[in-house]
């Protein structure tokens, strides 16, 4: 791989972790003040798509950006209000299973409402094609150059482009990211949220409405996931396996992180976002790797059907082969607080 | 505790009766129901009560939400076909009635390591563990296309070696009593395993895994042990599943087929022994007859799902049991009026229900061709306004009168529940006195 191609799909990862901070933050702040397990988390962001597509066709992209999160969040509040906060009194097993069973209404509502077939959700216009171009010219060096570079010019150099979409879906989940922490940190509700995390109880007797807080949480929640939808239903497919795909992912993020903690949970979406996508981009095996180090395998040995496939083949296995080492050497994941 | 009307006989042999019964219906279903399809659908019933009692080791006794469950019953089935064609292939004696243990073994070695890594937690670390190794296992099979067969699955034919007492296992009903056989001596030793010191500790640890600690026994291998059990039992289910289709792809390890056997135990009842087996029979039904009769038959399901967690927990078996209690002590007279009651708001508004999805589903399906539809034995236009107008307006009003009459059951529910504990209490000092 070349040096410009490398630090594209740097990028690449990079943006797509973010994307991942997108759903795990929501679902991890959910889970570390109210207990519950969110398996429909990965549902909110596939309404927020479709929801997205729908609107961005009749009132643009960028009305959809804002309207669009807003909308799920609305739904998020409602799912607590009338069915979790009912749900509370038989346990947290009961909580879980009632997101599951929201997780499958939700994927057939999606089929039912706009079919099964992928939508099409393209970008704005100013989203539309490269932000930059790496540019390598011979006896000048490597060089950005903003936007698209000219036809002529890589003819004779090579071009790298970064696409729009990727650097905005970066930008949308580090401003969300900055506004979380400010909500967190400087303003009275966060401080309640904080409180509420480590002592509900002394928190309600203060005088401060919990299960209220619990409503605005959930929906902040939906909301930011809806705003992954948005973002990245455009930026990737649009399609009923979305939530599918993606759920796990963003549950292995959580762990790997330390169930409820912000920091964690960040760290492992950077970290399962840049394996991932370096994986897919390197198409060398443990064969290779072993042939390297002097000690070739035959292709008539078991040991090579554990070493045959290529990198790039097992990218999507390589997030749930970092849980299980985890899981090994830090049960309780990689900055979690406490165990179980 | 009882009413006065059980025989002391009955009371005395309750264990003994109920399961003579569970197998004179296992043995009598197929002379009952003769056709080719009742045959098939009675052996996926089979099938699927020893996977769903299976589940309900961890579910039900040990309190662990499993989301990947299927890799076990599903690399039962892998293991059951390749022994199959090795048996085929002569190199392997053994009669293929006994190949669904070979199936349970392996579910049991996997499950050496993964419950090894999904027992160090529990709650709801436990469920995200136990869903990541499921995808884990699942997107490894694509992978290994020698093992796992690639897209086409690995095929077998049962018709294959020994034929002891002349069963060949080739017709339907002769696999069904082979199912049926192995569905009555798993659902006995699964019962027997609640009864066991293990079994025991795996529902202290459920309620209490402090004390457990306490006490001395560790919860993790408790956990541990009973998920091994849990998953050997899961494979015989694989094996027979493999045996009963003679193929077995890579979907059998997914998390689609997790879900529904998760989905189908709660519906059943996973606090009582017999709940999962309601379960099961609901879920090759549902699966087999329901798909037939409605396109958004998952979307009720979800529907119906959220409903039980929220409003009945214990499920089926809960209901039946509750339900029960309350005739057993005379008093299921006040409550016939209200269940009456919400009977007759839940029909029109889940019949309005329906009719919105259906054409909603056929808007969807064939928005080519005209949009008339039988629906119910009515000629609907989807293209006009007055048939959405008319089921949103009867959905909107079905569901008020059925809020009301709730509210107006749970008043009644509540008033029989308090006579009983009334009377309990003074059957108590009567004794006591």
């Amino acid at each position: 791989m070349t040096a410009e191609a490398s630090i594209v799909t740097l990028l690449n990862g990079l943006s797509y972790g973010l994307l991942l901070f997108m759903l795990s933050a929501g679902l991890t702040l959910v889970f570390g003040l109210m207990g519950v397990l969110n398996f429909a988390h990965a549902s909110f962001y596939m309404l927020g798509a479709y929801l997205g597509c729908s609107v961005a066709r009749g009132a643009g992209f960028w009305l959809a950006l804002v309207v669009v999160p807003l909308l799920v969040a609305l739904l998020g509040a409602l799912f607590e209000q009338q069915v979790l906060r009912r749900t509370r009194r038989f346990g947290a097993a009961a909580e879980l299973l009632v997101t599951f069973g929201l997780a499958i209404v939700v994927l057939e509502f999606v089929q039912l409402a706009w079919g099964r077939s992928v939508q099409d959700f393209p970008p704005p216009a100013l989203l539309q094609g490269p932000a930059f171009t790496l540019v390598d010219a011979a006896g000048e060096g490597l060089w950005l150059k903003p936007g698209a570079a000219p036809q002529a010019l890589c003819a004779t150099a090579s071009c790298t482009p970064f696409p729009a979409t990727r650097a905005f879906m970066a930008l949308v989940a580090l401003l969300m990211l900055l506004l979380l922490w400010l909500l967190a940190t400087r303003t009275r509700a966060g401080l309640v949220i904080q409180a509420a995390l480590t002592h509900p109880q002394m928190v309600q007797a203060l005088g401060h409405d919990v299960p209220r807080t619990f409503t605005w949480v959930f929906a902040l929640g939906c909301g930011l996931a809806g705003l992954a939808g948005v973002v990245g239903g455009s930026t990737f497919v649009t399609e009923p396996a979305m939530a599918a795909a993606l759920g796990p992912i963003v549950f292995v993020v959580v762990v790997v992180g330390g169930l409820g903690s912000l920091t964690g949970a960040f760290v492992a979406s950077i970290l399962i976002g840049l394996v991932q996508t370096l994986a897919v981009g390197i198409d060398a095996s443990l064969a290779d790797l072993t042939e390297a180090a002097g000690w070739a395998v035959a292709p008539q040995s078991p040991a090579w059907l554990l070493l045959r496939p290529k990198l790039s083949q097992v990218a999507p296995i390589l997030p749930y082969l970092l849980l299980v080492a985890v899981l090994v050497v830090r049960p309780r994941g990689l900055l979690g607080r406490r165990e179980g | 505790m009882r009413g006065g009307t059980t025989p002391p006989w009955v009371a005395r042999h309750r264990q003994g009766l109920a399961w003579g019964g569970f197998a004179l219906m296992l043995g009598l279903a197929p002379l009952l129901f003769r056709s080719g399809l009742a045959h098939a659908v009675l052996t996926q019933i089979g099938v699927a009560i020893i996977a769903c009692l299976a589940f309900n080791i961890l579910l039900g006794q040990g309190g662990l939400l499993s989301f990947g469950h299927a890799v076990y019953s599903g690399l039962g089935g892998f293991l059951t076909l390749h022994a199959l064609n090795a048996v085929a292939a002569g190199r392997l004696a053994l009669p293929v009635s006994l190949l669904p243990l070979l199936g349970g073994a392996a579910g049991l070695v996997l499950a050496l390591p993964l419950g090894y890594l999904s027992t160090r937690r529990g709650g709801t670390a436990f469920a995200m563990i136990t869903l990541g190794l499921g995808e884990l296992v699942w997107a490894l099979a694509p992978m290994l296309p020698e093992f796992f067969g690639g897209e086409g699955g690995v095929a077998g034919n049962r018709v294959v070696g020994a034929q002891p007492l002349g069963v060949s296992l080739g017709p339907q009903r002769e696999l069904y009593y082979l199912v049926a056989g192995y569905a009555l001596g798993c659902s006995a030793l699964m019962h027997a395993f609640t009864r066991t010191p293990l079994g025991r500790m795996l529902e202290a640890a459920r309620e209490q895994p402090g004390r457990v600690g306490f006490v001395g026994y560790d919860v993790r291998q408790v956990r541990w042990l009973a998920f091994m059990v849990s998953a050997f039992f899961m494979g015989v289910a694989g094996g027979l599943a493999a045996l009963d289709f003679e193929r077995v792809t890579a979907d059998a390890l997914g998390t689609l087929r997790s879900g529904n056997l998760l989905l189908f135990t709660v519906l059943g009842g996973s606090a009582v022994f017999f709940g999962p087996i309601i379960g099961a029979v609901l879920m090759v039904v549902a699966s087999v007859l329901l798909s037939e009769l409605a396109h958004a038959w998952l979307l009720y399901l979800g529907l119906v799902f959220m409903a039980m967690v929220m409003y009945a927990p214990g499920g089926v078996a809960g209901l039946l049991l509750a339900n029960l209690r309350v005739a057993a002590h005379g008093l299921f007279r006040p409550l016939l009026r209200p269940y009456a009651g919400m009977l007759l708001a839940a029909l029109p508004a889940s019949a309005a229900l329906a009719l919105l999805l259906e054409m909603t589903y056929l808007r969807q399906a064939d928005s080519g061709r005209a949009g008339r539809v039988q629906i119910l034995g009515l000629a609907l236009d989807t293209r006009q306004l007055a048939p959405w107008l008319i089921g949103t307006v009867v959905l909107l009003a079905g569901a008020a009168l059925f809020e009301v009459a709730r509210r107006r059951f749970a008043r009644a529910w509540s008033a029989v529940q308090h006579e009983i504990a009334a009377r309990q209490a003074a059957t108590r000092r009567e004794g006591a006195a």
